[in-house]
């Protein structure tokens, strides 16, 4: 990095990161010369992961809100081998990698033995627990114990990182992979080519079925907004669950320099609803800024190239705009635009 | 205290006795009411200081154990059967990471067919987990297990299942000797974990290792369960001293001195079998019995040492390895290579069979004759067997076997068609 970079001057208000005119107590966790930095440089993550990155501003950003005093539940995944293979961790806070499908029952456990060692006087720090896991050991094969920690209302914040599809595994379909999508089982072949259109299966809208006291969704590209969210969630007790969508270059074939980019399309082109709701009702929604058509979020991705083709296939760009005019409608996201 | 309660009370008294932390339970049967207990005893305030989880599922349940284990929690808690199998990826985890877990297993048969009732099935499909596996022979043994199970657990960093004998052992009404609060807190000292979830000592548990190491974390493994197998006696005789009786060890000999036969069996038909050996003594045959009360670690030793002046074993066992025997059998087998023994294995009560002492002295006679089928499935219905074989000779869609053997037996109220 040069010595001498532009200096940029955003403007207040926004959710920009390092804003450098909000008030000290204002700026981002991330700004702060004193942050945890949860992971460590030096991890195996690939050049622009989404999953890096979000897990490293929320994490630091739980960190911040309890003051060290954290542990972490990893599934099975790329966050959990791209920071440890012994001997070598990433990791700040004590955490424990157990399985691909029990990561919220590990963080249930973990809150139980707090919750009876502090009655007992052996601890005397409030230590918290964060549970976190990629869409597949969330949506698809931890959804079980997912389910059993929202219905207890147990004392643990669980973090979603959704970059949709088994991406550790040489990016293979999950339950979070969208319609259209080209993944190692959903081929761009035959008549239907990439994965099909099924009936969806949004985590976040199930979450708040379970009526639990916080579910919030965010993205790479609002990282204040990460961090706002998971400062909030941390100042709850009972089952939290935070959705985080991390556009992955490798599954998703988008340049690494593109990640962020990739996250705010997602967002501006209603794709990917941001929002927060407390038992089970929405209180807020980022509203879009600037509407897109969905086309200008899939065209960038190769995982899409198949619908770009001499022929563009406008029935299915169409489905998929239907997809995100549905979820603006549903979450109000053209609403109190600014 | 002596008093009379069902099997699965007495166990879930001796557990609270051991002052748990974080329990978690889903009903299976036969393991329901010894979670129940506790459960009843959390929520009255009786047992205080512990955690009473209800969780969705088998899987879940001993993932919040590894969970409360690793965060330095006394965590115990109970399945059976299909529970044990719903579990397993986490069974597995929770020995590969070290953490001392008790689980009661109260040993059921496993489908299909679905099949509620008693036999070993369960826990020896689990023989090589990495768990130490305790059996009982009555319901004062449970309970008595139970609580050698925490301090063996905990001073080797291995999980410890104990395994009581589904409904013939939870379900039954028995004499116990309940211990007091002091004596437990005697034999039984706080756990120390060697690894722990903690602020103030971050650690990294449970990441990958790869070819470079993963052999000997692996033998670790095997090298804890062989000191388990030296604080097994230990342990037994250091309980004798605090509460004045026997239980646990490694193998248990019964009339074994001069006998030509030794039959080796697990869990609660060991009672009957005792019965059995008395008679045939009285009778003049030179017969004995021998236990096994820890199946893992494998007293392979113990086990040659108590055979050593018999001509002949056999293995009564309450599991089948399907197309080779049995599973005990094959373990002891390991134990007495090269001393010559003549060896038969004997299945018998699969999903709740009753094993009698007719059947069992019948079986006994033939193999101090030496007239034993090597592998015997006791009481088998061959009649029933060899119809439905026959019937799948000549008929491509035979049906559902376990219909069809109702039938072949006889049974009342079996279709016919």
């Amino acid at each position: 990095m040069s010595a001498q970079q532009t200096v940029k001057f955003y403007q207040t208000g926004t959710f920009t990161v390092g804003n450098r005119l909000l008030a000290p107590e204002e700026r981002s966790v991330q700004a702060n010369m004193q942050r945890t930095n949860s992971i460590n440089s030096g991890h195996r993550a690939c050049q622009g992961c989404g999953e890096a990155l979000g897990a490293r501003y929320a994490i630091d950003a739980a960190m911040n809100a309890t003051k060290r005093q954290l542990i972490a539940a990893n599934a099975t995944g790329c966050l959990e081998v791209f920071s440890t293979p012994y001997p070598e961790t990433s990791w700040q806070i004590p955490w424990i990698h157990s399985l691909f499908g029990n990561t919220a029952a590990v963080g249930t456990g973990i809150a139980a033995a707090i919750k009876v060692k502090r009655q007992k006087g052996e601890l005397r720090e409030d230590v918290r627990v964060v549970a976190q896991g990629g869409d597949g050991g969330t949506t698809d094969i931890g959804f079980g114990c997912l389910s059993g920690m929202f219905e207890r209302n147990d004392d643990v914040l669980y973090i979603c990182y959704d970059n949709g599809g088994y991406m550790n595994t040489g990016v293979q379909r999950s339950s979070a992979t969208p319609p259209a999508a080209r993944t190692a089982t959903t081929m761009p072949v035959g008549p239907e080519p990439g994965n099909p259109f099924g009936q969806g299966k949004f985590v976040p809208a199930i979450a708040m079925a379970h009526e639990i006291p916080y579910v919030a969704t965010a993205t790479v590209a609002d990282l204040r907004d990460l961090e706002a969210k998971v400062t909030k969630a941390m100042g709850i007790r009972g089952a939290r669950y935070i959705h985080i969508l991390v556009p992955c270059p490798l599954g998703w074939g988008t340049a690494s320099h593109d990640t962020i980019r990739m996250a705010r399309l997602a967002k501006e082109t209603g794709i990917f609803p941001v929002f927060e709701a407390e038992h089970g009702e929405i209180k807020s929604a980022l509203a879009i800024r600037r509407q897109l058509p969905v086309e200008d979020y899939l065209r960038p991705q190769k995982r899409y190239a198949h619908l770009f083709g001499k022929k563009p296939a406008v029935d299915t760009i169409a489905r998929i705009q239907a997809i995100a005019d549905k979820n603006i409608r549903r979450y109000g996201l053209l609403e109190n635009q600014h | 205290m002596l008093k009379q309660c069902e099997g699965s009370h007495a166990v879930a008294e001796a557990v609270a006795l051991c002052r748990p932390e974080v329990i978690c339970a889903y009903p299976i049967s036969p393991q329901t009411h010894i979670v129940e207990g506790i459960g009843e005893m959390v929520k009255s305030g009786e047992l205080k200081d512990c955690e009473f989880i209800n969780v969705e599922s088998e899987f879940a349940a001993m993932s919040v154990a590894i969970g409360s284990s690793a965060a330095g929690a006394r965590t115990y808690t109970a399945t059976a059967s299909q529970g044990l199998l719903y579990m397993v990826e986490a069974v597995y985890n929770a020995s590969g990471l070290g953490l001392p877990i008790v689980m009661t297993v109260a040993n059921r048969a496993i489908g299909a067919p679905i099949n509620i009732w008693n036999d070993h099935s369960d826990s020896l499909s689990q023989r090589d987990c990495g768990w130490i596996q305790l059996f009982a022979e009555t319901n004062q043994e449970a309970l008595d297990l139970h609580i050698q199970a925490f301090k063996l657990a905990e001073e080797v960093s291995l999980p410890v299942m104990v395994c009581m004998d589904g409904f013939i052992l939870t379900h039954a009404y028995e004499r116990v000797d309940m211990p007091t609060q002091e004596q437990v807190d005697a034999y039984l000292p706080a756990y120390e974990p060697r690894q722990v979830l903690d602020t103030a000592e971050p650690v990294s548990i449970g990441a990958m290792v790869g070819p470079e190491a993963f052999m000997e974390v692996r033998y670790l493994a095997h090298a804890r369960q062989m000191q388990a197998l030296e604080r097994i006696p230990q342990l037994a005789a250091e309980f004798k001293s605090v509460f004045g009786r026997e239980a646990g060890g490694l193998v248990r000999p019964y009339r074994c001195e001069d006998a030509e036969t030794i039959v080796i069996a697990m869990g609660s038909v060991l009672g009957t079998l005792k019965d059995t050996v008395d008679a045939m003594r009285d009778a003049g045959q030179k017969i004995g019995v021998l236990g096994i009360t820890s199946f893992r670690p494998f007293p392979l030793v113990a086990v040659a040492a108590a055979l050593k002046n018999c001509k002949r074993f056999v293995v009564l066992e309450k599991s089948l390895a399907v197309g080779i025997g049995g599973i005990v059998a094959t373990n002891v087998r390991m134990a007495v290579t090269g001393m010559g023994l003549k060896g038969y294995t004997v299945i018998a009560g699969l999903g709740g069979r009753a094993i009698t002492v007719k059947s069992l002295a019948g079986m006994l006679e033939k193999a101090g004759r030496d007239e034993l089928d090597l592998v015997t499935f006791l009481d088998l219905d061959w009649k029933a067997v060899n119809k439905q074989l026959e019937l799948e000779k000549t008929k491509r869609r035979s049906g559902p076997v376990a219909e069809a053997l109702l039938r072949h037996a006889g049974i009342v109220g079996a279709r016919n068609y």
